[in-house]
């Protein structure tokens, strides 16, 4: 620490290179912190999902419905703490391009599955008594600048209404938020009792199920005796963790966001390597001014040190700096475009993983001229300048 | 004339001498080429699917839907409807048949070979006039599936994508068994992620009824599409929309597209400037070390302007350098690569693959041109300014 001035004078010794350098390796760390929360989204929020519930699907495909009768017998499985039901609704409001999640279905049930989510108890009850009610979660709120007592229309473009019209009304009782920063509240709630009274077709049915099993029962057992039970009939299921689905249905988007992951890996690391051979030239550079400190009295050791110090500090600035804006876009992208883009969001391991490549990266691109330093016979280098 | 002599020589001496400076220059190399490979990678992501979703869409074939759809997956058609459709005015007859193929468009969950997890396979129900609404699709291996029998016709896509497709094999949905019988080739289009059925066959194993969700009918030519929508917008026992297959298609892939390119170009600027700092850095460099050799051109007369001119086109070589081996790396490794992933309107699987085109590579050099430019002209400037007396006495 002694030498701290010493080494912040080396940083500056060039100021437009050090200058440079530290731009680069802020765009580096900026890019760093987009492309993690943007891999994030990607994963579709399996980390957020809950390991005591799980989802039952028709084993032919997501899209195909499940019976409602199926209900009771799932809550009738033994081990089955509460289950309750969702259906895809795919609307979208106002213009075809505002599409976010719509979901019909038991506002009791789905907020005892759900205990994450968080509303006023009187918006809730008031919800509870409207058949005609919905809540929207704040990303869509903020998004579309809906309000608690507005009155807003979603085109159906699957659900067509028993007396033809597509446009379906509902009335905003509330706005839910979740306790956890990491989980989308990109999607709307309705009341599957007036879906079911007033959809034109496959009355009778659910788009999927999910339940909560009772603390210490075997999730995976369960899951196994819920498909026993509907094992051979028309309907088949297919019953997974919540974090085994998301992670599935994240695994979709496949090779893409491994791609992405991938080419942006080898230009961050491009970008440090950039950096990282412009550091030890600066070090290079100044081989005999080592030597005068090693003249001095300076120790090997504190050669190396002060000459590691530096490019460590250089990575530091840049990347913590890089590192803060990336977060700054995070949250005005996840504030913005939540509603399309829910989901994205930059960990603390992330960060910490940052954190851990700059000091890596600063020792790498460093090293190399520190230990040429250390050994360095003094009046070889000296005769050298 | 004098000054452009001036400039071609010190360019020349510059040039001899690079390989004195080979690490700041391969810098500025490494750097503009990653901008560019980048650039050219991602968006040829984006292209290809274009071209995947473009090319399976022409102007002389219209796709009916239910009003209001935003893709076939949630679509309903009734069997009259479809009827209606085949006798309206403006759709291509063969003898007294429509040319036409009412479909059926579900979802299978196939493993997908690259990640072994479930993935939303399109399935399609056809009739027999499927072949002739889709100009350049037919049979590649095996054969046609059968009509009323649970045999499955798969894309060739499809085939190297997912598991389990090859012919001859046996694939199991739910409770029914289909045989594998065939592969077909659409010119790489998007048809070929999808598998085909007899659409009798797949209504029946999905519990569809005697519904569709959409019908594909040819048109007597493109100027009939107007003819055809306002025939079925007049007619009260239909309420559909009617549009021309390539429209359909441009609007199915344009999410996806739009969202590749919305963070592809902010990813490129972001690292075009990161790359700007490094051919600042490199050609800074490149001034300080030439401080004395530029100050004796200088006592030579040679002039401020050819110094700053030779920095320049220096920096310009360089960048372009990167950018020919960054494009050429994007080509030779990205150009062709399969890839699936799930499309958000018809929510299933669309393969295809990357497209590195001119226009991209085009646009790639032009970037490192532009960094080019902007990361020598400041260092030129410098060098132009380096005052002669100053930089000739630190000999």
């Amino acid at each position: 620490m002694k030498y701290f001035g010493l080494i912040w004078k080396n940083v500056w010794r060039k100021k437009i290179r050090t200058s440079l350098t530290i731009l680069s390796v802020l765009v580096a760390f900026l890019l760093f912190a987009l492309l993690s929360a943007l891999g994030y989204a990607f994963k579709g929020g399996e980390d957020v999902a809950d390991a005591e519930r799980l989802v039952v699907i028709n084993k032919v495909s997501l899209i195909n419905p499940l019976p409602m009768a199926y209900m009771n017998r799932i809550a009738a499985t033994e081990g089955v703490q509460a289950v309750t039901h969702a259906s895809w609704f795919g609307g979208y409001y106002q213009d075809p391009r505002n599409q976010f999640g719509q979901f019909p279905t038991d506002p009791y049930e789905y907020f005892s599955l759900y205990p994450e989510l968080k509303m006023p108890q009187e918006q809730f009850n008031a919800w509870a008594k409207n058949r005609q009610g919905a809540v929207i979660g704040r990303e869509i709120a903020d998004q579309y600048g809906i309000n608690v007592g507005d009155r807003i229309p979603i085109q159906a473009t699957i659900w067509t209404k028993a007396d033809g019209s597509r446009t379906w009304e509902f009335d905003i009782e509330g706005i839910f938020e979740t306790d956890d920063p990491r989980g989308s509240t990109a999607y709307m709630l309705f009341q599957y009792d007036y879906f079911e009274e007033a959809r034109a077709f496959a009355k009778g049915t659910v788009g999927w199920y999910v339940l909560r099993v009772k603390p210490g029962a075997d999730p995976v057992q369960i899951a196994n005796a819920v498909d026993m039970q509907f094992a051979n009939s028309p309907n088949e299921t297919e019953t997974s963790t919540e974090a085994a689905f998301a992670q599935s249905f994240a695994k979709q988007f496949g090779n893409i966001a491994l791609i992405v992951t991938l080419i942006m890996g080898a230009v961050f690391f491009t970008l440090l390597l950039v950096s990282g051979n412009t550091m030890s030239q600066s070090v290079r550079e100044r081989i005999s001014e080592l030597a005068v400190l090693k003249t001095l009295g300076f120790s090997d050791r504190s050669v190396l040190g002060v000459v590691l110090t530096e490019s460590i500090v250089i990575m530091l600035i840049g990347g913590l700096l890089g590192l803060g804006i990336g977060w700054l876009i995070v949250q005005v992208i996840a504030g913005a475009m939540g509603a399309i883009l829910p989901g994205i969001y930059l960990t603390s391991r992330a960060i910490l993983t940052a954190i851990c490549i700059m000091i890596g990266a600063g020792i790498v691109a460093g090293i190399f001229p520190a230990l040429k330093a250390m050994r360095l016979s003094i009046i070889d280098a000296l005769a050298r300048a | 004339m004098n000054t452009i002599k001036q400039i071609i020589a010190v360019t020349w001496l510059n040039l001899r001498n690079l390989p004195q400076r080979l690490a700041s220059s391969a810098v500025a190399v490494i750097g503009v080429g990653a901008v560019v490979l980048v650039f050219a990678a991602v968006l040829s992501m984006a292209a290809g699917l274009e071209r995947t979703m473009m090319s399976a869409g022409t102007d002389d074939t219209a796709v009916i839907m239910r009003r209001g759809s935003t893709s076939e997956l949630n679509s309903g058609l009734s069997n009259e409807q479809t009827l209606i459709v085949a006798n309206a005015p403006g759709v291509l007859k063969d003898g007294d048949k429509t040319v036409m193929s009412a479909e059926l468009y579900v979802i299978a969950d196939v493993k997908k070979q690259s990640t072994q997890s479930d993935a939303n396979v399109p399935f399609r129900g056809i009739q027999a006039g499927a072949f002739d609404v889709r100009k350049d699709v037919r049979i590649a291996k095996g054969r046609m599936f059968e009509e009323g029998k649970n045999e499955i016709v798969v894309g060739e896509a499809a085939q190297s994508e997912f598991v389990g497709l090859g012919v001859g094999e046996t694939i199991r949905f739910g409770q029914t068994e289909w045989a594998i019988v065939g592969t077909f080739d659409a010119g790489g289009s998007v048809s070929e992620s999808e598998l085909w059925t007899d659409v009798r066959v797949l209504q029946a194993a999905y519990r569809r009824g005697n519904s569709f969700q959409s019908v594909r009918v040819r048109l007597e030519n493109a100027e009939s599409l107007g003819v055809l929508d306002q025939a079925l917008a007049e007619d009260p026992r239909i309420d559909v929309d009617v549009m021309s297959e390539r429209d359909y298609y441009s609007s199915q892939s344009q999410g996806l597209v739009t969202f590749i390119k919305r963070i592809g170009y902010p990813l490129t600027i972001l690292m075009a400037i990161g790359a700007i700092f490094g051919a600042l850095n490199s050609m800074y460099s490149s001034v300080s070390v030439r401080g004395k050799e530029i100050a004796t051109l200088r006592a030579l007369g040679f002039g401020p302007v050819a110094v700053l001119c030779s920095t320049v086109i220096e920096s310009v070589m360089l960048a372009l350098a990167g950018g020919v081996l960054g494009g050429l790396l994007a080509f030779l490794v990205f150009n062709g690569f399969q890839v699936s992933t799930l499309n958000g309107p018809s929510f299933s699987q669309v393969v295809f693959d990357f497209a590195v085109t001119p226009e991209l590579l085009g646009q790639g050099m032009r970037a490192a041109l532009l960094i080019g430019v902007v990361g020598g002209l400041f260092p030129a400037i410098r060098a132009a300014r380096l005052p002669v007396a100053t930089a000739l006495r630190e000999l």
